[in-house]
């Protein structure tokens, strides 16, 4: 179902306000561009891995070279594998202090106000440059209750024993060739493990910065959230502004035990440069409530549908997606369900805008596997185009193998009605404020779901998004 | 001295068709004119062009505040300079909360050089200002942290044009057929409210069929409407004499606009 609108609102993308960038001749190491056997072995080695990960690497390697690019969701013909640097370190070490992180890179966080938000009302920060973690903290009680939060590299060291048993055993390398090009060259990222019954009240926090040109980010979180043990996790990425393109494709498996609660929630804000092509997907196990906020505002072409596998009896899944596409930018994003378990119950809540010949699409799809009787999901994807050069398509993807469900789906596609813009600007709106304030709207159901200090970095993005318009 | 809203042989068009040929009319501050006529005289329309909305097109003619011509103006542009309209279907903005919406534009209005990103008038100040609105047009205050219009009935959305109306202070007001589709109480408690709020600072143009707003805020002039022109002009007995008898004496006097009306209200079918 594609839908192609006429008609109003002249609304330009304003500035993209990260997309300065920092010298990168100081760097610790940086990888030849290209991928081969011998890049991922030199990962591996840098990394002092155990044996199991090097040859887990080297078969995903295989296994990425043996697939064929997906032949469905976004245009990635421009995307050369050939023309990437796959590893680069920026910092020796990682700083347990600011203090302790290289100058640019503390700056390029300080201007991404991280340092102030830690302080403010993080529980834990993980910040990545490139492909190391370059600074991680963690409240000392967390600490001490037995939560880890640390990057993936460290828990590969530290905790061999977790990682054995569940490292790509929600997204195996064979899952996509983008989970396997991931699994071969995947550093950082995070893990976390919270003990059960414990409940961590404010957010951790991770941020993804990109600095280089041609750069690939291959961050690889693992979170483990034990039984009756409660968490909210908070992602934000960006990266400079180049004229050719990186490309960020994560890997990121969770698993929420019985009678916890988790909620990951991204604020996607890559240059329009940069192709994100990830894979998320959570398993949710008896009476847990897995949830996704996911928003993706940047990016050259987001392809990203973060999936929660319902395992047993109670379990529920929720996701809540926002995606922009401004000028050049398609953003192909929706959620997964599926349902092994009867009993189990998931909502996906998209709401979409389109504006200057941006593209945005809904992929979706509820899966009820055979024996998964008493199973309730909920569908609701609305889409506002802004101009007639936009675009919004809706692609729901419904398999059914039981009877005795309750599936629904609705979809809509609006645009901001004249009528609208008028009614605002009688009293006193400029155009560009009274589109701002439909748009702002329109997401506000969703928005109100963040915690406040995100709903108002959302809502900033907007603006930040529709600022610049109307000549 | 007060402020002068002049509308000057005035020509406006929807889709290049011809609905207001020719409208004069001089509405002064603390002045009370109400706008009369039956169905496809183009009421409406004057109110559309008066206000500034981007489909109906002047064709010729001007409209001015206080001698600075607004014919070309944006919406925006007009609403700072003291123009208002209260729709007759309010529209409904999903997802934006009538109090942020009414910050927002109360900052422009009295800040009308105000930048975007500027400060917005004080939050202590105007949750004070709004709360006492509201309370004298009755209306609960839990009003405000609602999404505007969306979901109100009728008379909450004719009440909710009141109480911008009450919180943006223009210099002249347009009320197109407030009172329609209301119950007897909420006409009532609608035109106390205008009552309450029209005075020496306030010009206010009633398009209405009823009488009942008129009782509350009894006119100077009534104008009557016919076929796109201003046909006829009286006081409040003219309104009280078309509610008694309706338009068939008008229609006979002006043939001519009478046969425009019939063509317009036959194209409206």
């Amino acid at each position: 179902m594609s839908t192609d609108v006429p008609e109003k609102a002249d609304v330009e993308i304003g500035d993209y306000q990260y997309g300065f960038h920092d010298p990168t001749d100081n760097y610790e190491f940086k990888s030849r561009k290209g991928l081969d056997a011998e890049i991922v072995a030199q990962i591996s080695e840098m990394k002092k891995e155990p044996e199991w990960m090097r040859q887990f690497r080297l078969d995903s390697l295989k296994i990425f070279e043996s697939r064929p690019m997906p032949d469905w969701g976004g245009d990635m013909s421009e995307l050369d594998f050939d023309d990437i640097y796959y590893y680069m370190k920026a910092a020796k070490e990682q700083g347990r202090s600011w203090d302790d992180v290289p100058d640019d890179i503390r700056k390029t966080y300080d201007r991404l106000g991280i340092p102030e938000a830690e302080k403010k009302y993080l529980a834990g920060v993980k910040a990545q440059y490139e492909s190391e973690v370059v600074y991680g903290s963690l409240q000392e009680d967390l600490e001490k209750q037995g939560v880890i939060f640390t990057d993936t590299d460290s828990a590969l060291r530290d905790h061999p024993e977790l990682l054995r048993e569940y490292f790509g055993k929600v997204i195996p390398p064979e899952d996509n060739k983008f989970a396997a090009l991931n699994s071969a060259v995947w550093s950082g990222g995070s893990f976390i493990y919270v003990p059960p019954g414990v409940k961590i009240d404010f957010p951790l926090q991770a941020y993804f910065r990109i600095n280089s040109q041609n750069m690939g980010q291959f961050e690889r979180t693992l979170i483990i959230v034990d039984e009756g043990a409660e968490a909210h996790y908070v992602e934000g990425c960006t990266a400079p502004t180049y004229s050719s393109d990186s490309l960020h494709s994560a890997v990121v498996e969770i698993i929420v035990k019985r009678g916890g609660r988790f909620r990951y929630t991204t604020i996607q804000n890559w240059s329009n440069n940069v192709y994100n092509l990830v894979t998320k997907r959570a398993m949710a196990y008896g009476d847990s409530l897995m949830e996704w906020v996911d928003g993706n505002l940047g990016s050259k072409l987001t392809m990203k549908y973060p999936a929660i596998y319902l395992m047993e009896p109670g379990a529920r899944g929720e996701t809540l997606s926002i995606a922009f596409a401004g000028n050049g930018q398609h953003q192909d994003a929706g959620a997964k369900m599926v349902h092994c378990a009867p009993h189990t119950s998931s909502r996906i809540i998209s709401k979409s805008i389109s504006k200057d010949g941006g593209r945005s699409s809904y992929r979706g799809l509820v899966k009820v596997d055979d024996g998964a009787d008493h199973c309730k999901s909920n569908v609701v994807c609305d889409a506002l185009i802004l101009d007639p050069d936009s675009k919004s398509d809706t692609y729901p993807y419904i398999e059914v193998e039981e009877q005795d469900v309750a599936i629904e789906h609705e979809a809509s596609v609006s645009r901001i009605a004249e009528e609208q813009l008028f009614y605002l600007m009688s009293r006193g709106l400029t155009e560009e404020e009274a589109s701002a304030m439909i748009v702002t709207g329109f997401i506000e159901p969703l928005v109100k779901e963040l915690p406040m200090e995100y709903a108002v970095e959302m809502n900033r993005l907007i603006e930040l998004q529709m600022e610049g318009s109307v000549g | 001295m007060s402020s002068l809203l002049k509308i000057t042989d005035l020509h406006v068009s929807v889709a290049d068709t011809p609905i207001l040929k020719g409208v004069n009319l001089e509405i002064r501050q603390g002045e009370i004119h109400a706008l009369m006529g039956p169905n496809g005289s183009g009421k409406s329309t004057l109110a559309y062009a008066l206000a500034g909305h981007p489909n109906y097109s002047v064709t010729s003619g001007t409209i001015e505040i206080d001698g600075v011509n607004i014919t070309e103006l944006e919406a925006d542009e007009r609403a700072r300079l003291g123009m208002f309209l209260a729709f007759q279907y309010p529209v409904v903005i999903p997802g934006v909360k009538v109090a942020d919406f009414i910050r927002h534009a109360i900052s422009n209005i009295r800040n009308p050089d105000r930048k975007e990103g500027e400060g917005l008038v004080g939050m202590r100040e105007f949750r004070k200002e709004i709360k006492s609105r509201m309370e004298e047009l009755g209306m609960d205050v839990e009003f405000a942290r609602r999404y505007l219009n969306d979901g109100f009935s009728g008379g909450e959305k004719k009440r909710m044009e009141i109480l911008q109306m009450a919180m943006l202070q223009p210099k002249f007001a347009i009320l197109d057929e407030t009172d329609s589709g209301l119950d007897s109480d909420a006409v009532r408690v609608v035109s106390e409210g205008l009552a309450k709020l029209s005075g020496p600072e306030m010009g206010v143009l009633i398009i209405t069929h009823h009488e009942r707003l008129l009782e509350f805020n009894p006119p100077q002039y009534t104008h009557v409407m016919l076929g796109g022109r201003i046909v006829e002009t009286g006081d409040a007995s003219l309104a009280h004499d078309l509610h008694a008898n309706g338009y068939a004496a008008i229609r006979e006097r002006h043939p001519e606009a009478a046969a425009d009306n019939a063509q317009a209200e036959a194209a409206a079918v």
